[in-house]
């Protein structure tokens, strides 16, 4: 079966203008990538190779300086209107607004795409109360532990059903026992929507455990390993897999 | 909701009398004052109350505090304006940002006086005067203020709006408008006290009516009572004008947290 990517990127280069304190930077050199419907992508990388950028790319947020971005066979930066709910941001940081409530935020993504204030408002609550957030609807974001804080945006990015996420280490800043659930409450919820789902990680554990594929990058966001896991070997967290992930990563 | 307690009475009592105490002990210096000097230079405040009701009941003299007021928020709003336009032009296009920010530096140098001169030799008509005037000296302070506003806004932020892709309209109404209103309010309320006192000055030299013009009637009958209560008058405005801001305030930031410890 021939897969319909979903997102593709083909000889996408990035690099950022010189500034008063940094030479010319080269983020992304030649990516290329295709990423079929419903699937859900791990993005593993140490730290500056670049994996932000190609999230940013993806998202729309920036043009690249060469190649070709398409999402659902349309150019994200420069069509951005046409996919207006089609792609929903979880980022690494909550960035809640804090001038609006817990329910507030969860709506934003609803009003940018005309829904009621009575449908929105429903399906805000229904996402707060489903990522245990039930009783903290009208608290402002600095009542709430860092660990809310991130389920609502998890939630504001669930809750305009789009059909495609974009999660940049969405549970980094979670406890353990916190970040597992809710680990696993994301995965079955993007498998349950047939969500096309791509995250990045710092964690091989947690690439491992949620990907269906894997693709291992270096710098400057090249893709140097890129595997398809099968549910069985997830399951049994396969060690040869791990083994070259280390072993990228380690060189 | 719970009824204040004894002790949140007796708080509340005493807060008010911390406010109000400076203001009793001046009124007493003064009023000790008045008996040892000539009212044309410290008027008794009996005399100053007076005055003041005067203004208050008599349709003509408020309809000339009102013709300050008016030219006072004419002119904030007119720099408001046109200050809003200039600063998102420059936030948003190096080349505008470049020509006319050391235009604007060069503005805030030029005496409000000054340009009550240049007023005078280029318009005619009082209203024109003062209106240039106020919105001209308002306009660098505003244009500033909301330029850093624009700017300070936080990328992450920005860019998390952004990814949902909003209207222009909806990008304003969501994200800029909420995040810059704190720096526009501060604005509000600076200009406010800088406009009250360059009012006067316009007033005085280029109108005929107004608070202005009529501390200069009392200057030239020597009557400290009268300046002091036309003076009052522009004093409850800019009161009343910061309250109906702090009211503003209280309302729209609701939402920022408090430390006990904090500053």
């Amino acid at each position: 079966m021939t897969a319909i990517a979903e997102i593709s990127l083909e000889g996408v280069a990035k690099w950022f203008p010189p500034t008063a304190t940094r030479a010319e930077f080269r983020a992304v050199d030649g990516l290329s990538l295709d990423i079929a419907r419903g699937e859900m992508v791990a993005l593993l990388g140490k730290t500056g190779c670049g994996k932000s950028t190609t999230f940013n790319l993806i998202a729309g947020l920036i043009a690249p300086s060469q190649g070709s971005v398409r999402v659902q066979g349309l150019d994200p930066f420069r069509e951005f209107d046409a996919l207006r709910g089609k792609i929903a941001v979880v980022f690494q940081g909550d960035r809640l607004l804090p001038w609006r409530t817990a329910i507030g935020n969860v709506e934003l993504g609803l009003e940018m795409l005309d829904r009621p204030p009575k449908e929105r408002h429903e399906a805000a609550q229904h996402w707060l109360v489903r990522l245990g957030l039930s009783g903290h609807e009208h608290d402002f974001p600095h009542a709430l532990s860092g660990g809310m804080r991130q389920r609502v945006s998890i939630a504001r990015a669930l809750a305009t059903d789009a059909n495609i996420l974009l999660c940049d280490e969405p549970f980094s800043a979670l406890d353990e026992i916190t970040g597992q659930r809710l680990r696993e409450d994301f995965a079955a919820l993007v498998r349950e929507n047939r969500k096309t789902a791509v995250f990045i990680t710092h964690s091989i554990n947690e690439a491992l455990q949620l990907g269906d594929r894997v693709i291992v990058m270096t710098r400057p966001a090249r893709i140097a390993y890129d595997v398809r896991l099968e549910a069985e070997r997830r399951a049994t967290n396969d060690g040869a897999i791990r083994a070259r992930i280390e072993e990228i990563l380690a060189a | 909701m719970a009824e204040p307690t004894h002790e949140e009475g007796a708080q509340a009592l005493r807060r008010i009398a911390q406010a109000l105490a400076p203001f009793v002990l001046l009124a007493l210096l003064w009023q000790v004052a008045s008996f040892y000097f000539p009212p044309y230079l410290f008027p008794s405040l009996v005399d100053v109350f007076a005055h003041t009701i005067a203004i208050f009941s008599d349709l003509g003299q408020l309809g000339e505090v009102l013709a300050t007021v008016g030219r006072i928020l004419a002119g904030l709003i007119g720099a408001f304006v046109i200050g809003t336009v200039i600063a998102t032009l420059m936030a948003r296009l190096p080349a505008v940002d470049r020509f006319l920010g050391p235009i604007l530096n060069f503005f805030q140098g030029i005496p409000a006086l000054s340009w009550v001169v240049f007023a005078i030799i280029w318009f005619h008509g009082t209203e024109p005067r003062i209106f240039f005037i106020m919105t001209v000296t308002a306009l660098p302070a505003f244009t500033f203020q909301i330029l850093d506003a624009l700017r300070g806004m936080s990328k992450d932020l920005i860019e998390m709006v952004m990814s949902f892709r909003p209207t222009r309209a909806k990008l304003f109404r969501t994200m800029i408008l909420p995040a810059i209103l704190p720096d526009i309010l501060t604005a509000w309320k600076v200009n406010l006290g800088n406009a009250s006192r360059v009012v006067v000055v316009a007033e005085l030299v280029g109108a005929t009516g107004g608070i202005g013009y009529e501390l200069l009637q009392q200057q030239q009958i020597f009557d400290m009572a009268g300046a002091l209560a036309w003076t009052l008058q522009l004093v409850f405005f800019v009161l009343i004008a910061q309250q109906v801001i702090a009211f503003i305030e209280a309302r729209a930031f609701r939402y920022r947290a408090t430390s006990e410890r904090a500053l």
